[in-house]
């Protein structure tokens, strides 16, 4: 029997809560799978599992909060037998109690079969809307006859949903922000560099590059900022993972979480999988995709989990630098401001040229200054060479 | 296609308000900066100039992006472009 678990979201999630099965005893899943909604202080996700198997138990039923780590389900390996249930369990769960040993197929059928009779009836516009919402109408309270829960049942619960949920999740996600910050001030000792990026060519080949491109084709600086970091990282692999347990964990890939101003206020820093190795035209759409699923509220658990360093990018709002807050477990932030046109030294020759101030805060447990260092430098030269950033494995793994 | 001021206005507002659902665009001034009034970042501009595109079907060279401050800045080059 597999146990699977509320997996941590992130560093300021301490709990969840269950708010949607999309899976059922009985039902067979794949590695990657998504099996259930969470909700966090920050946002609803769609949690993945990452073991293959058939569904046995259902532990947690939605509206349920629980702590990270908590078994929300049980499911049985390819080719394991439903065990028998042994009798403490029995006891303290007679619903799912099993007498004899039986497939797991037959298992499927028995256990919502036997929940079913306790359960209130539900019409089937009120499930159906139920599901579009997220809402287990068997919670809910039915008013139609003998206790059915109807549409109108449903319609009421959504309402009294939204109209609780803005002030306290703001407040929640305040207080998670705060709690990861002030442990990462707390505990990871930081460091900051920053370097002045000319920008000239690498804007010169994006414009003639989205010139003869449909307006939904065009690739927006911040991807090919990103990609320079994947690219970056890759020759300063020590920024680039988690440091836990005492002891840095250098990641193989690099997933740069994305920070992600929330409308409404807050943020989330959701992975962009392997930005090293990717086209920049699916970068952008990736981006384009996560930022949409950040705001929207349907991000995926090893999106919060996954990310091996953040970037944030407050370009847009005019500032001309930034320098972050690492977020644990990782060991550096990224951060880049503004691309504005001043004067610049090149070849003895004072010109106006776009420039862009970038920066680290990187963690003194497991690097110094220098590899920052080099880090920064390795960034700005990338930014200088866009048909290497354009490149599909930006031209690294050929030369490795 | 050819579609009056008003019109217009009410595509581009509507295509604004689904990129930036808390905005009243009721309040919007048509001479000041847009990006001054509406929290949008790059990619939510470049999504509301896809959304115009997508709505109306004109296509809005990056080159012309620079021209697009305001509502009424943007209300005027579709107008061109649909005339």
């Amino acid at each position: 029997m597999i146990p699977f678990k509320l997996p941590s979201l992130g560093a300021d999630m301490e709990q969840g809560k269950l708010l949607q099965w999309h899976v059922k005893p009985g039902d067979a899943v794949q590695r990657g799978q998504v099996v259930a909604v969470v909700d966090t202080s920050k946002a609803a996700v769609d949690v993945e599992i990452w073991d293959a198997g058939l569904i046995h138990e259902l532990r947690v039923q939605p509206g349920e909060t629980v702590p990270v780590g908590a078994v929300l389900a049980t499911l049985l390996a390819p080719g394991e037998a439903a065990p028998v249930a042994p009798p403490a369990q029995a006891a303290a769960k007679p619903a799912v109690a099993i007498a004899e040993p039986i497939a797991a197929a037959a298992a499927a059928v028995t256990a919502p079969a036997a929940a079913a009779a306790t359960r209130p009836a539900v019409s089937p516009s009120a499930r159906r809307r139920a599901k579009e919402l997220g809402i287990d109408a068997e919670a809910l309270h039915g008013s139609g006859a003998q206790g059915a829960v109807t549409l109108a049942d449903v319609e009421a619960a959504a309402a009294q949903r939204s109209a609780a949920a803005p002030a306290d999740r703001a407040q929640a996600m305040r207080r998670a922000i705060a709690a990861a910050m002030s442990r990462s001030k707390r505990e990871i000792p930081h460091y900051y560099l920053s370097e002045t990026i000319p920008m000239a060519r690498v804007l010169a080949w994006l414009q003639q590059h989205n010139e003869g491109l449909a307006i939904t084709e065009r690739i927006l600086p911040a991807v090919l900022q990103l990609k320079a970091v994947g690219l970056a990282l890759q020759r300063v692999p020590q920024l680039n993972g988690f440091y836990r347990n005492d002891a840095f964990e250098p990641a193989t890939a690099v997933h740069t979480g994305v920070a992600i101003a929330l409308r409404g206020g807050g943020l989330v820093a959701p992975a962009l999988h392997a930005v090293g190795s990717k086209p920049l035209a699916q970068l952008m759409r990736e981006l384009a995709d996560l930022v949409q699923r950040a705001r929207a509220g349907s991000l995926r658990s090893s999106e919060m989990s996954d990310p091996t360093i953040t970037v944030t990018n407050l370009g847009d709002q005019g500032v001309e630098a930034v320098f972050g807050v690492i977020y644990p477990p990782q060991v550096a932030l990224v951060g880049f401001g503004s691309v504005a046109v001043r004067p610049w030294v090149e070849g003895g020759e004072l010109r106006a040229v776009p420039l862009l101030t970038a920066s680290l805060a990187a963690a003194h447990r497991v690097t110094d200054g220098h590899q920052g260092a080099l880090f920064l430098a390795e960034l700005r030269d990338l930014l200088q060479q866009p048909e290497q950033l354009a490149a599909a494995d930006g031209g690294m793994e050929k030369k490795a | 296609m050819s579609m009056d001021r008003t019109a217009l206005r009410a595509t581009a507002l509507d295509v604004l308000h689904s990129i930036a659902p808390e905005v009243e665009t009721d309040t919007i001034e048509p001479a000041r900066p847009l990006r001054h009034q509406v929290d949008l970042d790059s990619m939510d501009w470049l999504n509301f100039l896809i959304g115009l595109h997508q709505r109306l079907g004109v296509n809005i060279p990056e080159a012309d992006y620079a021209q697009l401050v305001t509502l009424d800045n943007v209300l005027d080059y579709l107008q061109a472009r649909l005339a």
